[in-house]
């Protein structure tokens, strides 16, 4: 034990370290473990204490799935879970094809003022939250958004939101698929007398295929998981998951708040690391192909 | 690349949606916003554009004046941490294992796509006063204790008389870890993408020189690798500044963000006029940091998007 703790730490290997093996000193092994448990040590207990009996959280009483039974129980819960599920999913569609249109629109054209359409496309992404958030908080209320519409179309402020700062991302990640493309494909099926509409379909829309899936993946768990422009733009009325969770945290802190959170981070979590795979293995294919 | 005008038409196809999206739902909101900050309240909710700039000298009265210092201090403190601590982990990464370096990216990585307000969150059962943190202060207080009575010095109450938990939460360090924790991997990733670029035979001839490891270090491979350093600082220190909820969630009376005062402003005071001067003196802040990125580290080429 005391020889894999020392080995671990770096001290016991028979080679010695070479000047630039960094990875090997004890004090730096020793800075990435306290930074590695300061990053996942919360989240750990975190997700511990949703399954833990006790109301108080302080100590370990006994393992319970109660707190998801009642968190699923909690109608106001479910619904902003609902909600969130809603908004995610009309906001991939839409930015998923918006983010795909720029992508293809900044690889094939030469225009004016080309420079400034990037970089406005760009500024979703790099102002603060809270700077969009009053905006588009401002910005339905000038034009008189109406409080009172009926269920799926009430969240619709908050999905074009959503799409506004969520399709930018899109667009990054399939210009890097682009980017490996092959223009003399699209020259043959044009040459071959496909129109551009049939070339789109055929030829480039397989191509970024694993850049599609993973765009729309990104931009699901963005617009799941976004607190900030949410809390400016949604109503009483619809309250999502995030949103929710900042109201209960702030006035009761009970485990059902971490139940609902550890589903929250689970689903993102997961769908973040299918995009990841889904986009490595689709450059891979791309560097190869 | 082709001229649009050889295909008009399925240039407007491409461009036309995402640019009205732009535009509408983005362009003009925060339009509406700016030319709110230049306007006067009028009544409970209207307002009027008078091109007054009596919102701005608004923020700079003593009150907010302190806010303002104290967000620019705040954020500044948290990227510092983030570049020191980042460096080394950057570093660690970059010269592990080819097997392990997957990992130790994923791991630094994965936080990024678990929602910031629950790690905020989780930080509040570390550092409550019955928190872990004070837990692990406790025993290490308690096993001092004991030493100190077995060697007899017990009575002279060196470490004070009872265990005193420490106030971790509700004050200005509590926020300053919160965005730390918050964004850290802004900081690592660019650092990491520099120092593995980095020509290692400058390293070892600086180290073969006679050079020690700090000596390198900062006369080899900051010099080399602080336009990461420069990303990284950025893109910490931007959403730093604007924070609203971390200072809500784990400050106290006094660690109120600009973010917070904008977010006020916006909601229960009503005044939004003030709220979108402050939120456009973030947005200024934020193109002078990109601009100050872009003229420093010279255009390499590449839009913005690839930054």
């Amino acid at each position: 034990m005391a020889g894999r703790l020392t080995s671990l730490l770096g001290f016991g290997r028979d080679e010695p370290i070479g000047p630039l093996d960094y990875g090997r000193r004890w004090w730096m092994r020793l800075i990435v473990g306290l930074t590695f448990v300061f990053l996942y040590a919360p989240i750990v207990v975190l997700i511990a204490y949703s399954f833990n009996d006790s109301r108080r959280n302080i100590v370990w009483v006994r393992f319970t799935t109660d707190w998801y039974v009642k968190a699923i129980h909690d109608q106001s819960l479910l619904v902003a879970f609902g909600n969130s599920l809603t908004i995610a999913i009309i906001n991939t569609l839409l930015s998923t094809v918006l983010g795909t249109l720029t992508a293809l629109l900044l690889w094939r054209f030469r225009f004016p003022l080309r420079p400034v359409y990037e970089g406005a496309i760009a500024l979703p992404i790099v102002i603060p939250e809270i700077c969009m958030g009053v905006a588009m908080m401002a910005f339905f209320a000038w034009i008189g958004w109406p409080n009172d519409l009926p269920w799926p179309i009430s969240l619709s402020n908050i999905v074009i939101a959503h799409v506004a700062f969520s399709f930018p991302f899109v667009a990054v990640i399939i210009r890097a698929r682009l980017a490996g493309f092959n223009r003399e494909l699209e020259d043959a099926a044009k040459d071959l007398g496909a129109t551009e509409w049939r070339t789109l379909l055929d030829i480039i829309v397989p191509y970024l295929k694993p850049a599609l899936v993973a765009g729309a993946l990104i931009s699901f768990t963005l617009s799941l998981d976004d607190f900030v422009i949410t809390f400016f733009t949604a109503g009483p009325d619809t309250i999502t998951l995030p949103v929710k969770i900042f109201s209960m945290v702030r006035f009761s802190v009970t485990p059902e708040v971490n139940a609902a959170s550890t589903v929250l981070v689970v689903i993102t979590v997961v769908t973040t690391v299918l995009a990841l795979r889904l986009q490595n293995a689709g450059q891979k294919a791309g560097s190869s192909g | 690349m082709e001229n649009w005008r050889k295909h008009p038409l399925v240039f407007w196809a491409f461009s036309l949606p995402p640019s009205f999206w732009l535009v509408f739902f983005f362009l003009v909101p925060l339009t509406l916003v700016w030319g709110y900050s230049f306007s006067e309240k009028r009544g409970i909710i209207g307002t009027e554009l008078t091109f007054t700039l009596d919102n701005y000298l608004r923020a700079l009265e003593p009150i907010y004046l302190e806010i303002l210092w104290k967000s620019l201090g705040m954020a500044a403190a948290a990227t510092a941490i983030c570049l020191v601590v980042g460096y080394p982990v950057a570093f660690a990464i970059a010269f592990a294992s080819e097997r392990l370096k997957p990992w130790l990216l994923l791991l630094v990585i994965l936080p990024f796509w678990i929602n910031i307000l629950i790690r905020t969150y989780a930080l509040i059962a570390v550092f409550r006063t019955r928190g872990y943190a004070n837990f692990a202060y406790e025993d290490l207080w308690n096993a001092a204790n004991w030493v100190l009575n077995t060697v007899g010095l017990g009575q002279l109450q060196l470490i004070g008389e009872r265990f005193e938990p420490m106030a971790l939460l509700y004050n200005n360090a509590a926020v300053v870890a919160g965005i730390v924790y918050a964004f850290f991997p802004f900081m690592v990733l660019p650092l990491y993408a520099n120092i593995e670029k980095l020509d290692r035979s400058f390293m070892e001839a600086s180290l073969d020189l006679g050079a020690g490891h700090w000596r390198t270090f900062f006369s080899v491979v900051f010099p080399l690798t602080w336009h990461g350093a420069l990303s990284g600082i950025v893109i910490v220190f931007i959403p730093a500044l604007g924070a609203f909820f971390i200072p809500e969630l784990l400050g106290g009376t006094d660690s109120q963000m600009i973010g917070n005062v904008i977010e006020r402003q916006f909601k229960s005071a009503n005044d939004w006029p003030f709220g979108a001067a402050l939120s456009f003196l973030l947005m200024y802040a934020t193109f002078f940091a990109l601009a100050l990125r872009a003229l420093v580290a010279g255009r390499k080429g590449g839009g913005a998007l690839d930054a």
